[in-house]
């Protein structure tokens, strides 16, 4: 395995004292002192986050072998219980995560290309449909909450029918899933709002735009674990 | 024929002075190493906390054991028992093993081998302790609370329903600590494949490196199961949400199968950064180049994938299907045969080789005996037909001890000796340094050998009381403990005593091959002034020692050759 | 990332795909087809995944490592579906167990 980056002739061999003294003559660089180069920083950064997408698919993934053990012993039950859950509000989540996921992408496309305008409003536009998007879980939550599906912390659980048991543990599985799905949502509207401040003060464009891309990628992630969520849950027939 | 030489070869003066400007030196204040993000300075944090967790959890033990010279309850109640034993595992486990090869030796020493500044996120580096401190903290309390009783293991329904134990602290105290374990690996592998010097190819790699890269898959790739099965128990608590509950439909075995998942890849974890220290020590001090380094390398990766493959074997007597029993248990005799190739290896390095027996060399010879003896025990668990009579005994108990202790913990206290003049720039005392050695593998022995009897007899685990029979075992392991625990604290004795009153070191004391060895001891916050080109192979002792002949010829009662 | 980007224009495209994808699915599950339900929506769901793993996440101009790593996570998983289903699948073959 030939790696260009750590096999080159050393043609920036940087000492301790050339930074020093460079730093004040010299705009700033998005180059951090650990790296020779800017290339061989974004390649860095990119499998960095590669590698943390890595450990969310196992994280996630576990949940999910809950749910294929559950599901694999009474299919029926899950069916049934998935029918209590609006699968066509489910599709309008899903529609509007992918917005967001397009919308993401096109932001990182407008930091690359440093277009700032765009970059801002692409971010804004993220975070909106983001909040959309946990404001309508937030109702669903409610709704499941009212009619007595929402079995967390010893509500009542009201099912008329069979397999109550099953039933019951089919929203145990959904609430866990999208609530630590929703977490993550939580988590990456922060990230998106500490970045839209940043591109409101003109950062994130050009060489500096690697926290954009990053943060794409990790959003891009968290909308595929919605991906497979919404038929898992929704759409069991 | 091996050449056995008491000598080492001839040293150049030692300086009168550390190096003037060090990554110790460079700056005294709290905040300056609070704030660091100096991989070293951060190794030496991790150095700091995981001799902590280790006294503590030594102290667990050290309170099983007593109570363990009688077979009545009559040290401590059985519920303190339980929360002793829990502890011990749990610190052990998370706080002390996991993390310290990798955070302490690997944190120092991967960039230093690769010929890199820093590692590529230093930051995430820094956040990674503190991370590791704050569920530190969090299991601290639960263990200051009242503890926990459940076993390092968290088996459901126990820890999900009935325990009235600290599981909630403790669990989130490991989750947390968890995402250190992560972050480290991730650093670990983007540096190794993104920050490597000019020149330095894969197979010019030390082959520290290569377990550090392997032994961070595991931790990549395992971890987060951990975390997600701890989670799944906390919010069965929490919010009753009956994931585990046979009441519900729930299955206690899926919880074993999500923490097995991790917790196999983790024991290899815990000693998969031993062998590549142990793969450093045997060429330094047998002054040759290890016998089939590629295979010790893919080695490494093959025990890393492998392990993932067996987690199934913890689970053969939980009421999991008999047929995945069958298929785990072949596996489970596959993975074996890396780490088998890696012993191999090792042995053949010996032969042919200038070997000389200082500190670091004695706690590597001791690894391989002893790791082979837990591996090989491992195998004989590795048969359902066996594990059906072993399992939760003694046996089992010995078994992973002469492999987390015999094995992870003796190369971890060779490695520490080994680099111990290159992260001080002191010398430890030799003579006090080997003794401990040797009565810390007496120890060792004495404590666990009777522990495979007594499990072999049917002794169960985490029992505090038993039948009078097994007395004599139990008192032969306790007064092994003792051994142990003594000759754990010389280390820390004379290790902190030369920080101030050892010889000042060279860079180089050990002749050893490598490019950490190619600057000062210590080195500069930088690590070196220009960016080494490697052009040279790995551990090309041949060249060293010839070139070492070269510059001073040899005197009467000097060895250099080969034989 | 100094590989090529996709256009504006590609990730449109790719956009209007998986909302197409998005309406087959719902509409699939509104129909009857037994077991093969879980199938089509398994196969709907990770052609949508493959598509923004490749376009969104420009994996598609990425470098081999980066394939090897998102290629790596999705092996690991695989082990621990299929070797935890090994248990759960092989339960019932042994009146017993």
């Amino acid at each position: 395995m030939v790696d260009v980056h750590s096999t080159r002739v050393p043609s920036a061999v940087r000492s301790h004292s050339d930074s020093a003294s460079h730093s004040a003559l010299l705009p700033p660089s998005a180059l951090a002192h650990q790296f020779d180069d800017i290339e061989q920083q974004h390649a860095a950064d990119e499998l960095g986050i590669w590698l943390f997408l890595a450990t969310e698919i196992m994280f996630f993934g576990g949940m999910f072998l809950a749910y294929a053990v559950y599901r694999r012993q009474d299919e029926a039950a899950f069916a049934a219980a998935s029918t209590k859950l609006d699968a066509g509000l489910g599709a309008i989540n899903t529609a509007v995560l992918l917005c967001s996921s397009l919308t993401m992408a096109l932001a990182v496309h407008a930091a690359e290309t440093a277009q700032r305008k765009h970059l801002i409003a692409l971010l804004v536009l993220t975070i909106f449909l983001g909040t959309v998007f946990l404001g309508i879980k937030g109702y669903e939550y409610h709704h499941k909450y009212e009619v007595g599906l929402m079995p967390l912390a010893g509500f009542p659980f009201v099912w008329e029918g069979p397999s109550a048991g099953h039933a019951q543990m089919f929203f145990n599985l959904y609430f866990v899933m999208t609530g630590v799905h929703a977490l993550h949502m939580l988590i990456g509207l922060g990230v998106l709002t500490v970045l839209a401040i940043k591109a409101l003060r003109g950062g994130l464009l050009g060489e500096f735009a690697t926290p954009v891309n990053i943060t794409g990628l990790y959003w891009h992630f968290v909308d595929i674990v919605w991906v497979f969520l919404f038929p898992f849950l929704y759409l069991v027939r | 024929m091996t050449t056995i030489s008491q000598h080492r070869p001839p040293t150049v003066p030692a300086p009168d002075q550390p190096p003037r400007r060090n990554y110790l030196n460079n700056g005294y204040s709290v905040r300056s190493w609070l704030l660091t993000t100096d991989h070293k300075r951060i190794a030496v944090l991790y150095l700091l906390s995981v001799t902590f967790f280790f006294m503590i959890g030594g102290l667990a033990a050290s309170v099983v054991r007593l109570d363990l010279t009688t077979p009545e309850a009559d040290l401590v109640l059985t519920e303190t028992f339980n929360k002793l034993f829990t502890a011990h595992g749990v610190i052990m486990v998370f706080f002390f093993l996991i993390p310290s090869i990798p955070s302490v030796l690997g944190n120092f020493l991967v960039p230093l081998m690769i010929g890199a500044r820093d590692l590529a996120f230093p930051k995430l580096n820094l956040l990674s302790w503190y991370i590791y401190t704050l569920g530190g903290l969090f299991t601290i309390y639960a263990l200051v609370a009242g503890g926990v009783d459940t076993g390092w293991t968290f088996y459901a329904p126990y820890s999900s329903t009935y325990s009235n134990t600290h599981v909630m602290a403790t669990a989130v105290g490991i989750f947390i600590t968890g995402f250190s374990s992560i972050l480290t690996g991730l650093n670990f592998i983007v540096t190794i494949h993104k920050m490597r010097a000019p020149g330095l190819t894969w197979f010019r790699l030390p082959l520290f490196i290569w377990s550090t890269y392997a032994t961070s898959i595991i931790m990549v790739l395992g971890t987060p199961v951990l975390a997600i099965s701890l989670f799944l128990v906390g919010m069965e608590r929490l919010l009753k949400i009956g994931i585990f509950d046979p009441k519900l439909g729930g299955d206690p075995i899926l919880f074993q199968h999500l923490f097995w998942f991790y917790s196999h890849p983790a024991v290899y974890i815990m000693v998969l950064p031993s062998m590549g220290v142990v793969s450093e020590i045997i060429p330094c001090f047998c002054r040759k180049r290890p016998f089939g380094y590629a295979f010790i390398g893919f080695s490494s990766f093959a025990i890393a994938v492998f392990s993932f493959l067996v987690w199934g074997h913890h689970l053969f007597v939980s009421g999991q299907s008999v047929y995945a029993g069958l298929v785990f248990s072949a596996l489970s005799y596959l993975v074996a045969i890396p780490s088998a190739i890696k012993v191999f290896n090792w042995t053949a390095s010996l032969h042919k080789g200038s070997i000389s027996f200082d500190t670091p060399m004695l706690y590597a010879l001791g690894f391989v005996g002893l790791f082979t003896m837990g591996g090989l025990t491992g195998l004989f668990v590795a048969a359902l037909a066996v594990d059906v009579h072993v399992h939760d005994t003694y046996f089992i108990v010995a078994h992973f001890h002469y492999i987390m202790v015999g094995g992870a913990v003796m190369g971890y206290l060779g490695g520490i000796h080994f680099w111990w003049s290159k992260m001080t720039g002191r010398l430890y005392p030799e003579g006090w340094a080997r003794l401990s050695a040797i009565l810390i593998f007496v120890g060792f022995n004495l404590t666990f050998f009777p522990q495979y009897i007594l499990g072999y007899l049917g002794m169960p685990r985490r029992y505090h009381v038993y039948p009078e029979e097994f007395q004599v075992l139990n008192v032969m392991s306790s007064a092994g403990a003792s051994i142990l625990a003594v000759g754990y604290f010389f280390p820390l004795t004379y290790l902190l005593w030369s920080l101030r009153w050892g010889k000042i070191a060279s860079s180089n004391p050990w002749r050893a091959a490598g490019l950490e060895w190619q600057t000062s001891s210590p080195p500069p916050t930088e690590n070196f002034a220009q960016t080494p080109v490697v052009r040279d192979e790995a551990y090309d002792y041949a060249t060293i020692d010839a070139q070492l002949a070269a510059v001073k010829p040899s005197s009467p009662g000097v060895e250099l050759s080969h034989g | 990332m100094s590989h090529a980007r996709p256009t504006v224009r590609t990730l449109v495209f790719v956009f209007v795909a998986l909302l197409l994808l998005l309406a087959l699915t719902f509409e699939a599950s509104r129909h009857n087809l037994g077991r093969w339900n879980f199938a089509v929506a398994t196969v709907i769901a990770a052609t949508k995944a493959l598509l923004i793993i490749l376009f969104f996440m420009h994996v598609r101009h990425s470098a081999l490592l980066i394939r090897l790593v998102v290629a790596a996570g999705f092996f690991w998983l695989a082990i621990m579906f299929a070797l935890s289903l090994a248990d759960y699948g092989t339960r019932a073959w042994l009146p017993t167990m």
